[in-house]
């Protein structure tokens, strides 16, 4: 019983770590996110294929797979082009990477959700003289963000659980925290169960939160 | 001069032709009702001039001044549109759906907004229900607070999309009313409506539409008492029980 408390406690200890990470992730999402949806719903054919083939990129490879190319691919690509670039903490790319895949779901969350807004209010707001920036700012992004934010919180739950990967690229969130303690008692069953508890301490009570709010406003 | 004048106008959908050349004009303190059967192009028409729907070809002039791309975001201000669902903004009360358009177009104060929009409501005898949500209120109270929207503005002429048509029957009067108070006060306006009463008694001028033309137009005493095509006789005659 003790070894799984130490585990647990030993897996708590990355959950700053990982709340951070995914915080951040959560906060360049949404913005590229929306930025990236208004571009697809644009007229500009150009902006609109640039941005379609991101999100199609980022959608059809694993993060890990990302988080490797941007931690490790991209300074060894700089380095034997004789440009001496170095991380100066593993964490950064991390971050990088977790917030630009979550702008490429966020996207396509937040365009659904812009989609969603009756068009007669786009309507509306250009019939009374507004150009259409003010429309999406003042008309269509307000009432978006209602339909969009359960979903929004389910991407900060998905978020949370990915940033797992990172342990692969060496940022000591809590799979890591587990992983390393492993490495040391050989505890193997406690640590990853301990793991498992501190990731289920942070998205049981987040997703009840969501679901809550869902029924409420279902 | 015509306040408003349409010249050609023609709009396809696909390879469907909606409105097939249209010519029109509407004076000052006119009162124009578009009548006809549904796909007859009568809303088309009304949203091209705004250019809520772009038109194929033609043109739009208001005051004489052709609308295009770059001038439109200020010829809308000069055109107030009222639509068959409403579309008050669900996330504003009554009183900010008034003033966001003044305010953040126009740069009006908010003072300067809220007291004109209050006026506007009184005169649409919505003001007791200033800080409700659209939401709470019936279809012909939301209808009256769109046109009172609408109003904020300053438009020089109205623009009504089947404005009764989404209401239950014992709301359309009340709409009615402000939209004849409206026309009494010398307001320009068009009007797409089903309500053969209110053209007959409001309209200065009506046009019966079909199949993307303008089939006839007159008095309303001449289109609606004394219809000499045929398609018109036989549109009144199952509208007109």
């Amino acid at each position: 019983m003790e070894l799984y408390l130490k585990g647990i406690q030993i897996a708590c200890k990355g959950i700053s770590a990982t709340v951070g990470v995914s915080l951040i992730a959560l906060v360049v999402g949404a913005t590229f996110g929306l930025l990236i949806a208004l571009a697809r719903l644009s007229d500009n054919k150009v902006l609109r294929g640039i941005c379609g083939v991101y999100v199609d990129v980022v959608r059809g490879t694993p993060m890990v797979v990302q988080a490797l190319i941007m931690a490790y691919g991209i300074p060894q690509l700089l380095q034997a082009n004789g440009v001496m670039f170095k991380w100066p903490e593993l964490v950064l790319p991390a971050i990088i990477v977790c917030g630009l895949n979550s702008a490429a779901y966020m996207a396509e969350v937040i365009r659904s959700g812009l989609q969603a807004v009756d068009k007669g209010q786009m309507e509306a707001a250009r019939s009374l003289g507004m150009p259409k920036g003010m429309a999406m700012r003042l008309i269509i992004i307000p009432q978006a963000i209602k339909i969009i934010l359960p979903a929004f919180c389910n991407e900060f739950v998905t978020l949370i659980k990915e940033t797992a990967v990172l342990s692969f690229v060496g940022v000591t969130e809590i799979l890591r925290r587990g992983a390393l303690w492993n490495s040391q008692s050989f505890e193997t069953f406690p640590a990853y169960i301990g793991v498992a508890i501190a990731y289920m301490i942070l998205t049981i009570p987040l997703s009840k939160i969501i679901g809550n709010y869902e029924k409420k406003n279902g | 001069m015509a306040m408003i004048e349409i010249k050609n106008l023609k709009k396809n959908f696909g390879s469907n032709e909606v409105l097939k050349g249209i010519d029109q004009e509407v004076e000052q303190h006119e009162v124009l009702c578009i009548i006809g059967p549904s796909g007859s192009g009568k809303s088309t028409m009304l949203r091209c001039i705004n250019h809520l729907e772009e038109p194929t070809s033609g043109e739009i002039f208001i005051d004489g001044e052709l609308v295009t791309k770059s001038n439109l975001d200020n010829i809308r201000t000069k055109m107030g549109m009222v639509f068959q669902q409403f579309n008050l903004f669900p996330h504003k009360t009554v009183l900010e759906n008034l003033t966001i358009a003044p305010m953040s177009v126009k740069g009006v104060s908010k003072e300067e907004a809220e007291e004109k929009a209050l006026k506007l409501l009184d005169r649409v005898g919505m003001l007791e229900k200033a800080d409700a949500y659209p939401k709470s209120l019936s279809g012909g109270q939301q209808q009256r607070v769109a046109i009172a929207r609408a109003l904020c503005m300053d438009p020089e002429i109205m623009l009504f999309d089947e404005p009764t048509s989404a209401l239950d029957p014992e709301m359309v009067g009340e709409v009615l009313d402000v939209m004849k108070s409206l026309a009494k006060e010398g307001m320009a306006m068009i009007v797409v409506t089903h309500e053969m009463g209110f053209a007959r008694e409001v309209a200065n001028k009506v046009i019966f539409m079909d199949g993307g033309y303008i089939v006839e137009q007159g008095s309303p005493e001449d289109v609606l008492g004394n219809p000499q095509e045929e398609r018109t006789q036989d549109f009144l005659s199952k509208v007109l029980v």
